[in-house]
């Protein structure tokens, strides 16, 4: 493999940005939008044929030597993470195009510019670089909050940037101590830095701390479910896919690399992730839209990924990666589907939507099969990523883990049929009920059904990249194996780092 | 030390602003908490041999540490970037954060 391309998964979706600004509306402007995110999920599917065999390829940037230049690592682990992040982007601007929100002006760019950021941090192999990309993610995110223009968009942007703002702060910190006790930044020289030295593990302490936050763990969700449901559904779906999965990535490769796996301290991952996964799914019961019902459950879901590195055995980890991907596809598809009906039917509140089935049973399709996927029943991948994690949590001796996440799992499908039947089953209002509501709406004030009416239909575009994403969960699910030995892959590569350290310090 | 107090009383006061109902001075706040993480880089490379980082110039031993000084420079950019915006965020929507201000 030729890794001088490697850098151009930043530097293409950068210079498309560029050159979209130029452009506001139409044709052209829509080429290039999905084109650059199809271009990066043809990528993506190179690089992960590439690593298939845990080969790791590193190109050291600008051609100086290893140890001076900043190295831009791809293995399979990375080569996943690639491939997935540029799928969700590629569905969720096919739906920013639906809905019409590509039409804004810098829209495109901000999410292409959004996307460069994630591949760099998911390819840098370089502390400091890492905090420079996870800036060049956060900045246009910024700009896409506030992008919605209404006031409560405004406020949950607020939130947003100073919550994202005091963590990077944080975690630039961690990178200042990690720079001076180990006297580097560059990862491939700090493995095992911090098993050796109590210092650089503090240090990192710092780095994993900041990450952590950035997951939207326990007790520090709270920015989460404040401003994810703030901006519109598009732009929801993109940050659930992406954000708090870069953390995720970041923490599952620094604990394997710079900690390498220390078992000392994972009984404080195995209560955080626990509780995370616990407390979640309860805040998700009091929850009155779909939206809020949804991001409480992202922080559900981010226990159980984050399970897989407080286990740290190969099952573990290889579960861990599994469902990180499976998460990715699922949440971004429930997003989409909601965020379809909230769209067309401007609101997301349970008590005002009604038997939706009839009137789009492709989206109602769609729903189900992601809702029952991300409680984990076959025949969709979210039964296999559980599968996998529960037997990782009982062959590891985590009795209670293992229960914890079996009982939450059953939660979380309470809760999907919550939506399902107040959003999706039952008859539809009757034309009736609407006339009279028609007649008197002075009168009423309270709950009253709104009827969705006859010429609201949700349009075709707008269902398609939902479903486009549950097909690929029941893929996943049905042919569940492939993905399987990629994550066994991945896993083995962070179990034993030498050949990731090798590749980079090119020694 | 100077620098340790230095970073100390900055990242006090970041934290005094920040706990500040306004706008604003939460931004000023993350002002003073960027530029103690900017402090706390510099440390990073050392602090005592300050020669400037050319070769040829001074001997190996005098040359100050590049390495945080371009990451100062980075962190710099970023968080006066953010500074703008925030201010901009401060400004759109006046009047709905500052209920006791006063």
């Amino acid at each position: 493999m030729n890794t001088v391309l490697l850098p151009l998964l930043v530097a293409v979706p950068l210079f498309c940005a560029a050159l979209l600004t130029m452009f506001t509306t139409g044709r052209l402007c829509r080429f290039l939008f999905l084109g650059t995110s199809t271009g990066a999920l043809a990528a993506g599917f190179l690089l992960l044929w590439a690593t298939r065999d845990g080969e790791v390829h590193v190109h050291q940037v600008g051609l100086w030597p290893a140890g001076v230049a900043i190295p831009f690592v791809i293995d399979t682990f990375s080569a996943l993470m690639v491939t997935t992040t540029a799928l969700l982007v590629l569905v969720c601007s096919a739906f920013a195009v639906a809905t019409g929100e590509a039409d804004r002006r810098y829209l495109p760019s901000l999410i292409l510019v959004l996307s460069a950021g994630v591949y760099g941090a998911l390819l840098t192999a370089d502390l400091f670089n890492l905090f420079v990309f996870v800036e060049v993610m956060l900045l246009p995110s910024y700009g896409l909050m506030a992008i919605a223009g209404t006031l409560r968009g405004l406020r949950g942007g607020r939130v947003y940037v100073t919550a994202n703002l005091l963590t990077s702060t944080i975690f630039l910190a961690g990178v200042a101590l990690v720079y001076g006790t180990a006297g580097t930044v560059q990862l491939g020289e700090l493995a095992g830095a911090a098993r050796e030295s109590p210092l650089v593990a503090v240090a990192m302490g710092l780095v994993l701390l900041a990450m952590m936050v950035k997951a939207a763990v326990i007790p520090v969700h709270g920015w989460l479910v404040r401003t994810y449901t703030a901006p519109s559904p598009a732009v929801t779906a993109l940050f659930s896919g992406l954000h708090t999965k870069v953390a995720i990535y970041v923490i599952y490769r620094l604990y394997a690399l710079v900690f390498d796996g220390d078992a000392s301290l994972l009984w404080i991952g195995l209560v955080v992730f626990t509780a995370t996964m616990a407390v979640g799914v309860m805040g998700a019961v009091g929850e009155g839209t779909t939206r809020s019902i949804l991001v409480f459950h992202m922080v559900s879901q981010i226990g159980y990924i984050l399970l897989g590195v407080a286990l740290f055995t190969e099952l573990g980890l290889m579960a861990g990666i599994f469902y990180l991907v499976h998460h990715m596809v699922v949440k971004a598809s429930l997003f989409l589907s909601t965020g379809a009906v909230e769209h067309v039917h401007g609101t997301g509140e349970l008590e005002r939507l009604r038997g939706l089935a009839q009137r789009e049973p492709l989206l109602a399709l769609a729903f189900l099969g992601a809702a029952l996927s991300l409680a984990g029943l076959p025949p969709f991948s979210g039964f296999v990523a559980k599968l996998a994690l529960v037997a990782a949590a009982f062959d590891a001796g985590q009795w209670v883990v293992a229960a914890i996440a079996i009982a939450v799992s059953l939660i979380t499908l309470m809760s999907m049929l919550k939506i399902w039947s107040s959003v999706f089953w039952g008859r539809p209002p009757e034309p009736e009920r609407e006339l009279r509501m028609a007649d008197g709406p002075s009168k009423g004030g309270t709950t009253t059904i709104t009827a969705p009416s006859a010429v609201t239909r949700i349009r075709t575009g707008l269902v398609l990249p939902a479903v486009a994403l549950t097909a690929v969960t029941l893929c996943v699910g049905l042919g569940g194996q492939l993905l399987l030995d990629l994550s066994a892959q991945a896993a083995a590569h962070l179990l034993d780092t030498s050949a990731y350290v090798e590749a980079v310090t090119n020694r | 030390m100077t620098l340790a107090i230095t970073i100390g009383v900055l990242i006090a006061g970041a934290v005094y602003l920040l706990l500040q109902r306004g706008m604003v001075r939460i931004v000023l706040g993350f002002v003073l908490l960027s530029h103690g993480a900017n402090l706390l880089l510099m440390s990073a490379g050392g602090i005592f041999r300050r020669g400037e980082p050319l070769l040829g110039r001074q001997t190996a031993g005098a040359l100050a540490d590049p390495l945080p000084q371009a990451f100062v420079l980075t962190a710099i950019v970023i968080a006066f970037s953010i500074t703008i915006y925030m201010l901009t965020l401060a400004v759109t929507g006046k009047g709905d954060d500052t209920e006791d201000a006063s």
